[in-house]
């Protein structure tokens, strides 16, 4: 099962990895929440988000990513947590109008504007490549703080224009109207090469930190759009020793990381 | 004369032959989670055409759509999960072979279910504001709150089905039903957004057996939204139906390959395991694994 060989002594001896700094990035997203529910799409959104509760954040509410609210903190796909709460499909669309969630989605595209298609590829009356459908995204980026996260960041993810808007960015939400515009809150997108928001000028996507290992002309290279670029790029923390101990001795013992964020 | 409420069981086939092509069916469960499979099989085999299909989406969606049954699709996704692109279904959307699509927001999905078991035309939402959901649905219409804050909302139209199909774990002979996993899904708001709802179930037992080894709480369905009652063990196979079993994720690999296959790889795929009825498809399922072993 295991792709790579993490530590399993002390976390300290082994160099910090990519998909390490990307989960501490991706915890750092949700360091602010509170008291919400965090729900993480996927393998190193969950890693992120448990990261998160164990560290920077300790009232985040979690779940087993299916129906069940979890009071600990348990590894990637582990079962027998204690639960404190039940949160089947229903509930959440309830929670997602409630407004107290932090979703973390995939995204096949995503725009300039913070646009995000995961509906199809091509024309949508007859896709090149028809892709899940819209799912929950449309509703999240309305309704509560809403972030990305792609594994491999390239210049058919980040493009000019998404080809269906699933997710929609602050300036869709705005030319909508105040109820599509009230509770739109793009917070990060995080890929494999840096952490990105939608500050730019017109609420565009800027560069916020480019992972260690990587430059600026890098993402910029990989990025279909024109970034915004602050003057001062800094490099993305590396986790802390007790962070990099709780991913590689507790959250993913197993190195599930590495099948979406690859070691160099 | 009974005393009692008048007894639903129904067979398969009896309950797909109360259909008529060009109907508005939905279908319960969740993706590849207790779904309704052994009615959507017969579905599936049967002559009825030009069918509307609401639902969220998984394998009955591939399967109906590979049948050429779909004329008009309402879905959120379509997925299989542990695979998480749908081939049948891919097929049907790249090669423009489902003639109306309406691909919705999930809560937008969830309101137009709840707005029809309401008896209402529209619910107001969120949902769909600034999206393409809107744009390429360009009937759904916003409204304006008639309040001081005047914010306008999606006007998130009613989802009225003809018949639901829905698979539970435990009904009695009147339709009472339960589910015994973690998640109810919505299958009580598609049997009230139907005019009929038919439930599958793993068991039929009596009233008193509903109850005895599990919460009130469980009973999803009362009797008076169930138009009919099949047992059929193994039914939703081979999506979830915990806790009787969980996803058959090697059947599954099978049917995404073969949907994701050639010509030839669908017909034999079909003609092992879809051409007969629903014990030769549970018969041929039992040999598949014999040979896995």
């Amino acid at each position: 099962m295991s792709v790579s060989t993490p530590s399993t002594s002390s976390g300290t001896d082994a160099t910090v990895t990519r998909a390490d700094v990307c989960a501490a990035a991706i915890a750092d997203a949700f360091k602010d929440d509170g008291e919400i529910f965090a729900s993480p799409m996927g393998l190193l959104p969950m890693l992120g988000v448990r990261l998160a509760k164990l560290t920077s954040n300790p009232d985040l509410v979690i779940s087993d990513g299916e129906s069940l609210f979890l009071a600990g903190v348990p590894p990637l796909f582990a079962k027998g947590d204690v639960v404190e709460g039940w949160i089947p499909f229903r509930k959440v669309f309830d929670v997602v109008a409630y407004g107290k969630r932090h979703v973390m989605m995939g995204a096949t595209q995503v725009d300039r504007d913070g646009n995000q298609n995961i509906s199809a590829i091509g024309d949508f009356a007859q896709p090149k490549r028809q892709l899940l459908g819209s799912r929950g995204a449309p509703g999240n980026t309305v309704n509560n703080r809403t972030s990305y996260w792609v594994p491999r960041h390239s210049p058919r993810v980040f493009v000019e224009q998404v080809d269906v808007v699933s997710g929609v960015g602050p300036r869709r939400a705005k030319a909508a109207g105040a109820a599509a515009a009230r509770y739109n809150d793009i917070h990060r997108i995080v890929s494999n090469l840096g952490v990105f928001d939608v500050g730019g000028p017109d609420d565009t996507v800027r560069l916020l930190s480019v992972h260690p290992g990587v430059s600026v002309d890098d993402v910029v290279t990989q990025t279909g759009f024109e970034l915004v670029v602050p003057d001062d790029v800094p490099t993305s923390r590396e986790p802390t020793t007790e962070e990099l101990i709780l991913i590689r001795e507790m959250l993913d013992p197993k190195g599930l990381r590495f099948k979406e964020v690859p070691s160099d | 004369m009974s005393r009692k409420p008048r007894d639903k069981r129904m067979r398969i086939d009896e309950v797909v032959g109360t259909l008529e092509s060009g109907m508005t069916v939905g279908i319960g469960g969740w993706g590849p989670r207790r779904k309704p499979m052994a009615l959507v099989r017969a579905l599936y085999r049967s002559d009825l055409t030009d069918l509307t299909v609401v639902s969220w989406g998984g394998a009955d969606v591939g399967l109906l759509a590979r049948a050429g049954k779909i004329r008009k699709l309402v879905y959120a996704f379509v997925s299989l999960d542990s695979i998480p692109l749908e081939p049948n279904f891919q097929r049907a959307r790249q090669s423009k072979s489902i003639a109306e699509i309406v691909e919705l927001d999930e809560g937008m999905f969830q309101t137009g279910l709840r707005a029809a078991a309401h008896r209402l035309p529209f619910l107001p939402m969120r949902a769909g504001l600034g999206s393409d959901v809107l744009v390429n649905n360009p009937w759904i219409k916003t409204v304006t709150s008639p309040y001081d804050d005047r914010e306008e909302l999606v006007a998130v139209p009613s989802l009225e089905l003809d018949v639901a199909f829905v698979h539970l774990n435990r009904a009695d002979e009147h339709g009472n039903a339960s589910y015994l996993g973690p998640d109810p899904y919505f299958d009580d708001l598609f049997c009230m957004a139907a005019k009929r709802a038919y439930v599958s179930v793993e068991q039929v037992t009596d009233t008193a057996g509903l109850t005895v080894d599990s919460p009130v709480q469980r009973l999803l369905l009362s009797r008076m939204m169930v138009e009919g009652v099949v047992e059929t063990p193994n039914g939703a196979h081979f999506t979830t139906c915990t806790p009787d079993y969980e996803r058959d994720e090697k059947f599954q690999k099978a049917y995404a390959a073969a949907a994701g296959g050639s010509d030839d790889d669908w017909q034999a795929f079909h003609d092992r395991f879809l051409a007969g009825d629903e014990a030769s498809y549970q018969a041929a399922v039992r040999a598949f694994h014999e040979e896995q072993a």
